[in-house]
């Protein structure tokens, strides 16, 4: 008799039961123990640099023989830390969820129109505003963002092919709307410039516990949201019709969905910039890791992304020190080669 | 036993009519096959049936209810439809895929129950798929996958199938596994099944009841033999053909002969006189 492929959780005279992928809790306890690995190092690196086990006893608030640590882990570094792995993780879920609505593995959620809708709402408003404060930033990302997504979801969601209507038309509005950011940008002063430019970027730096407090709201709605529609995540990857046909109710499912994947993406991007090729690539590791189905690949590929973000976020700034590099860069750098893999391999089997 | 009917049945497209008022009864119980030429609406009254079309008028009544006044999760446990061509996502197993059938049977607590369980082996025990149970659908044959599929559909427990061309993208071996698959259910678990099929003969050979259409309308609807006539497949397909007994099942065998413009082919000329050949004459 072959080894059961999945857990099953059945307590005997309780009505309740649930079934995992074997494979889930090995792989999600490797990939937090690596992200625990990596927070620790990461927080220990820098121009003041403190050994892992100072990290540790640090964050616990125990004694450690320098106060000034208390700063530079607590105040400085593990916010940022902490903040790099929460976007990493909503960005993750909310491109998985594209990628099953639309049943293409090449989506990501960007194709909700948030992306171009939140850097289109912080241009506009540095642009008219110019001396506005720094924290109606994010505000302003967040409006664009998700009045996007809304104007996209009117337009294209009609009828049985509107996916693909989704898509389409989230790709004409996200190049009209870069055309017009464009435009913007060529119009105003250098230094303006620079800041916008380094917020589309996507970037960790700076970041504190008022941008993971900013954060938390969202992740505390969405993240379980999506989590827990692990199952109709899993009818609608069949495709509309057969979860038509399973008793799913597709319409209600779909808005819901579409709504958690832009909010979860809009609030990530009003608080680090735009951050491309996690919610791509991050839904593709963790099916690779644990198989498609929702309840173990949705929790696998938060963990991938945070863990991304997080390892890009150290990488730019550790490797090339005492100079920066934007996370947003870094990822792109991975992402590029491993998106034209994608392609490769889907051109490949056809 | 659930008897499916459609009660002055309107279903359009975009505001073009595909079907117009039309009652219509599949006997519970047995397989019913929908057959016409492309465009006749076929796929679309069983769309309609399966609730994924909304009608413009009148309603589909599954055992006197109108479908569109049950609630979907309900209704799922009592029909099943698998579309035509359906694609399963990567690196999903059979087991994976079959299970998903469950998914009206169960709810936020109960996620995988023992009859969960239990219906999916049973599901791919009849399919003949237990063996292939934890391979990856991807690597399956045409037939295999489209077994699975069907497992799917069984593991939902419904007393009516409904199957849009389950055949049509397979070669002949396959296609007869499907279909032998099919009548074994119905004679051995009762199912009620409807389903669209292109190829006459195989209609004529594995259903009980056929309902001919041709532009949204039914020309014809009966037994095989009250259906599968010459005049019917002239009105229904403008084509000439031979109509005899199958030597050995006695279902009635369609030959097609030719377009029913004598012009347009050479042998449309000689149609008269090959049938009178053919009949003894």
């Amino acid at each position: 008799m072959m080894k059961p492929l999945w857990f099953n959780l059945r307590p005997k005279g309780v009505a309740i039961s649930f079934r995992l992928d074997r494979r889930v809790p090995l792989v999600a306890l490797a990939l937090l123990a690596l992200a625990f690995g990596v927070l620790v190092w990461n927080v220990g690196t820098g121009e003041y640099p403190i050994a892992p086990l100072d990290v540790v006893k640090t964050i616990l608030h125990l004694e450690t023989a320098d106060p000034a640590y208390d700063f530079v882990v607590n105040t400085l570094r593990l916010p940022r830390a902490l903040t790099a792995f929460t976007v990493g993780a909503m960005l993750a879920l909310a491109g998985g969820v594209m990628q099953t609505l639309t049943r293409n593995p090449l989506a990501s959620p960007d194709l909700t129109g948030v992306s171009a809708g939140a850097s289109l709402g912080v241009i506009l408003l540095l642009v008219l505003f110019p001396t506005v404060s720094g924290g109606l930033l994010p505000l302003s990302a967040l409006v664009g963002g998700l009045g996007v997504a809304a104007l996209i979801y009117a337009l294209a969601w009609r009828g049985s092919d509107s996916p693909i209507r989704m898509i389409l038309v989230g790709i004409g509005l996200t190049a009209a709307l870069s055309a017009v950011e464009s435009i913007v940008l060529l119009r105003i002063d250098v230094e303006r410039l620079q800041n916008i430019l380094h917020w589309l970027t996507g970037s960790l730096y700076a970041r504190s516990w008022e941008h993971l407090w900013a954060l938390a709201p969202w992740c505390a709605v969405f993240i379980p949201f999506t989590l827990a529609s692990a199952r109709h995540l899993n009818a609608l990857h069949l495709g509309e019709e057969v979860a038509t046909g399973l008793g799913g109710r597709v319409t209600f499912q779909r808005g819901a969905l579409l709504l958690s994947s832009a909010a979860l993406t809009g609030a990530a991007i009003s608080q680090v910039g735009t951050l491309g090729f996690v919610g791509l690539i991050a839904p593709h590791i963790a099916r690779r890791l644990v198989g498609p189905m929702h309840e173990g690949s949705q929790f696998v590929s938060a963990l991938v992304g945070g863990l991304l973000v997080l390892a890009s976020d150290f990488a730019g700034r550790a490797l090339f020190a005492p100079t920066e590099i934007p996370a947003g860069i870094i990822i792109a750098l991975v992402g590029a080669p491993f998106f034209i893999y994608l392609l490769w391999k889907s051109h490949a089997s056809h | 036993m659930s008897t499916l009917n459609t009660e002055h049945l309107s279903l359009s497209y975009d505001n073009t009519p595909i079907i117009e008022t039309l009652n219509l009864t599949t006997p519970s119980g047995e397989i019913t096959a929908l057959i016409g030429p492309n465009g006749c609406g076929k796929s679309t009254l069983l769309r309609g049936l399966a609730r994924l079309l909304k009608p413009r008028g009148g309603a589909v009544l599954l055992d006197g209810r109108a479908i569109h006044t049950v609630p979907t999760r309900e209704l799922a446990r009592q029909l099943s439809i698998l579309p035509q061509a359906p694609t399963a996502p990567e690196g999903i197993t059979v087991r994976e895929l079959v299970s998903q059938g469950r998914y009206p049977h169960q709810g936020w607590f109960q996620q995988w129950s023992d009859a969960d369980e239990a219906a999916v082996e049973k599901a791919l025990t009849l399919t003949g798929l237990l063996p292939l149970a934890d391979r990856l659908v991807d690597t399956l044959s045409g037939g295999q996958r489209q077994r699975a599929w069907i497992a799917m559909t069984l593991a939902q427990e419904t007393g009516t199938l409904l199957l849009d061309e389950p055949t049509t993208y397979l070669d002949l071996a396959h296609q007869i596994e499907v279909l032998e698959l099919l009548s074994q259910l119905n004679t051995l678990e009762g199912r009620t099944v409807v389903m669209v099929l292109h190829d006459l003969n195989h209609a004529a050979r594995y259903a009980h009841h056929l309902v001919a259409l041709c532009g949204g309308e039914v020309i014809a609807q009966g037994r095989p033999e009250e259906v599968i006539t010459e005049a019917v497949i002239r009105q229904v397909f403008q084509v000439e053909s031979l109509v005899i007994p199958h030597p050995l099942l006695g279902t009635p065998l369609c030959l097609p002969l030719g377009r029913t413009s004598a012009e347009q082919s050479p042998i449309g000329a000689r149609i008269p006189m090959l049938s009178a050949l053919a009949r003894g004459n």
